[in-house]
């Protein structure tokens, strides 16, 4: 523009704006949260508790974390695994169902054919359990599944003489985490759902039209059109399903009924953070420790399922470009 | 040679009658486990709003009940006036200070987050691409991450039982500026900025008075759902204000004090925290849904 115009200096560069209108993001970013992330991997490098803030301990944290030692380490490091364990544990059983759920309700519900009746009351009902405090969701299951005759379950059940023994819920290893993932999943299943009900939707339908017309059953329609078209958005679910289980946080920490007592069945990495820099006497080398191996963690994942999705993609389009050709040249040969 | 054509017409019409049928039968199937799931959704909640209102003892000798009892207002009395519950719960506490963090932090991310998508869209200048592909980069990264060093630091400046942390930061919402970046690409034409140049309209001002009307809808959404996110956190609220202090609480904190405070074992009274907790985000949900449930299916659409 400046060598055909060069005279004409005074038009004006808004750049400047630019800059200026990102700015506070960029200020803000830099202050709460790109510092902190930066200090989280320094203080990971010293020690815990008061006492010990200042010295430098380097690897020591996720040696006792990841690999344990002797007394002090071990407990520490038997903790942390259990933590991961549990937070797999969880987030298997509360995304598996949740996907499934949402995913056969999604389909049915964007059906043209089935044309299912108060879609809009389902959708605003289905929703719901996401809107609402996990708090008050967690203290509300809490106090349905109540471990001692108090609890509403148990009391109806001794009632009616269903059982003769209160059922020990909250405590029992199994009971609780099987709660805990049915409450994850009611929370969550009405979001993926409508998530993937817009993607559903956004698929042409003369794909559709397409397919029935040649004979396809709503079986072949489902795994050869719909599963393979939604797979962007598929994607994007299972990354956030993902990095929210890993967040695992506000029902285990609080689903126990002896206060200070986390159950050690339901105890997240995220929960072990918590636990470590909110003691009395802070524990940031662990803490710090600990989320530096969430994010690696985070980043694997992450950039794996992205890895796939994009060379299978590839992959299939080859194909499909390859069988088009093939199609091609067997019309020509009519 | 007539007959056999009738034939095969009646057995067409009666594979399409059967078709139907099929259809009719399916979809009955389907709607009876619609009904059963969203069964599954409100009865915790009306279990919730009936156990608010009955005693205790009511409660824990005859457990789930689907008829309300009389008790609401012993069980609110309860609440408001004796000394055990008083010190770890205040309704009117709890609301003030969720509305402050919520409404704070709402405003300014959705103000903010607007003000960089609108930079990032309308001006052209060095090192555009790359402050948007690291606004998505780290959108991935979980809150968990940073907490640590976030805690850390916000002792070390003193501003630990402070609400300072937990609205400012709204302003740096990655998300947010995502959403409201794929909006403006789609629906707002830059020719309308070079217009108001032309006008003499500043370059703020434009922002102010056409850019934000223009982004209404994209602004509803993301406060409704900056809101919901902010009122409902309990995460960082108990990081930050590590005293605990009464005043200071936010609702899901003051619901967790009474969860777990082992001498507060009257189940009406519990039920009722709960049910004071909820109801309100339930009633305004219902009357936002509309646009909520618009929200959610936009956010699928991003890749």
């Amino acid at each position: 523009m400046q060598s055909i115009q060069p005279r004409r200096r005074k038009s004006i560069s808004y750049a400047k704006y630019g800059y200026l209108f990102i700015l506070p993001f960029f200020v803000v970013y830099c202050f709460f949260m790109l510092y902190p992330l930066i200090n989280t991997f320094v203080l990971s490098f010293y020690g815990n508790g008061r006492a010990n803030a200042d010295v430098n301990v380097g690897f020591q944290n996720f040696q006792y974390l990841l690999a344990g030692g002797s007394r002090p380490a071990k407990a520490i490091h038997e903790e942390f695994v259990n933590a991961l364990k549990n937070t797999v544990i969880l987030w298997f059983g509360n995304f598996i169902p949740q996907i499934c759920l949402s995913l056969l309700l999604a389909v049915w519900f964007t059906d043209s054919k089935l044309k299912i009746k108060g879609q809009g009351f389902f959708k605003v009902v289905m929703y719901m359990p996401n809107i609402i405090t996990a708090t008050s969701v967690c203290a509300l299951f809490l106090s349905i599944f109540g471990n001692t005759k108090y609890g509403a379950v148990n009391s109806f059940l001794l009632h009616n003489n269903m059982i003769s023994e209160a059922i020990n819920f909250v405590t029992g290893v199994g009971s609780s985490r099987v709660i805990v993932m049915f409450i994850q999943t009611w929370m969550w299943f009405g979001n993926t759902m409508i998530l993937l009900m817009s993607g559903i939707m956004g698929i042409n339908p003369s794909l559709f039209e397409a397919a029935s017309i040649d004979g396809a059953n709503s079986g072949q329609i489902f795994f050869r059109i719909t599963l393979p078209v939604l797979r962007p958005i598929f994607i994007y679910v299972l990354i956030t399903s993902m990095i929210g289980g890993l967040q695992m946080f506000d029902i285990p920490y609080l689903f126990h009924e002896d206060p200070n007592t986390i159950r050690p069945s339901l105890e997240t990495v995220a929960v072990f953070i918590y636990k470590s820099f909110h003691a009395t006497d802070p524990n940031y080398g662990y803490s710090a420790a600990a989320s530096v191996i969430l994010f690696i963690i985070t980043s694997i994942l992450g950039s794996v399922t992205f890895a796939m999705n994009s060379s299978t993609q590839d992959k299939k389009k080859n194909k499909i470009d390859r069988k088009a050709a093939k199609a091609r040249k067997q019309l020509g040969g009519f | 040679m007539a007959s056999t054509t009738l034939n095969a017409h009646k057995s067409a019409a009666q594979l399409n009658a059967d078709y139907h049928k099929k259809l009719k039968i399916q979809s009955t199937v389907i709607f009876v486990i619609c009904i059963i799931l969203a069964v599954i959704c409100l009865v915790p909640i009306y279990i919730l709003i009936v156990n608010a209102t009955r005693t205790s003892t009511d409660i824990t000798s005859n457990g789930i009940s689907l008829i309300p009892g009389l008790a609401l207002g012993d069980n609110l009395n309860k609440l408001t006036t004796q000394a055990e519950y008083k010190v770890s719960f205040n309704a009117f506490y709890g609301f003030r200070n969720s509305l402050i963090i919520a409404i704070g932090a709402s405003a300014l991310s959705v103000f903010f987050s607007g003000m960089t998508a609108y930079g990032l869209t309308v001006y052209d200048f060095k090192g555009r691409n790359a402050a948007f592909t690291f606004i998505l980069a780290i959108m991935m990264v979980p809150v968990q991450v940073t907490s640590t060093g976030f805690l850390e630091f916000m002792v070390r400046i003193k501003l630990y039982d402070n609400y300072i942390p937990l609205i400012v930061p709204a302003i740096a919402a990655p998300a947010v500026v995502f959403f409201m970046k794929q909006y403006m690409e789609s629906s707002f034409p830059l020719s309308i900025v070079e217009a108001a140049r032309i006008d003499g309209c500043g370059e703020f001002r434009t922002f102010l008075q056409i850019g934000i009307p223009m982004l209404k809808p994209a602004f509803a959404v993301q406060a409704i759902f900056a809101f919901v996110t902010n009122w409902n956190n309990y995460y960082t609220p108990s990081m930050i204000l590590l005293s605990n202090k009464i005043e200071q609480r936010t609702m899901p904190m003051m619901v967790a004090a009474i969860l777990h405070n082992d001498k507060l074992s009257d189940y009406g009274v519990r039920y009722a925290v709960i049910a004071i907790s909820i109801i309100p985000v339930v009633v305004v949900y219902l009357i936002l849904s509309k646009y909520i449930i618009a929200g959610v299916a936009l956010g699928g659409v991003k890749e």
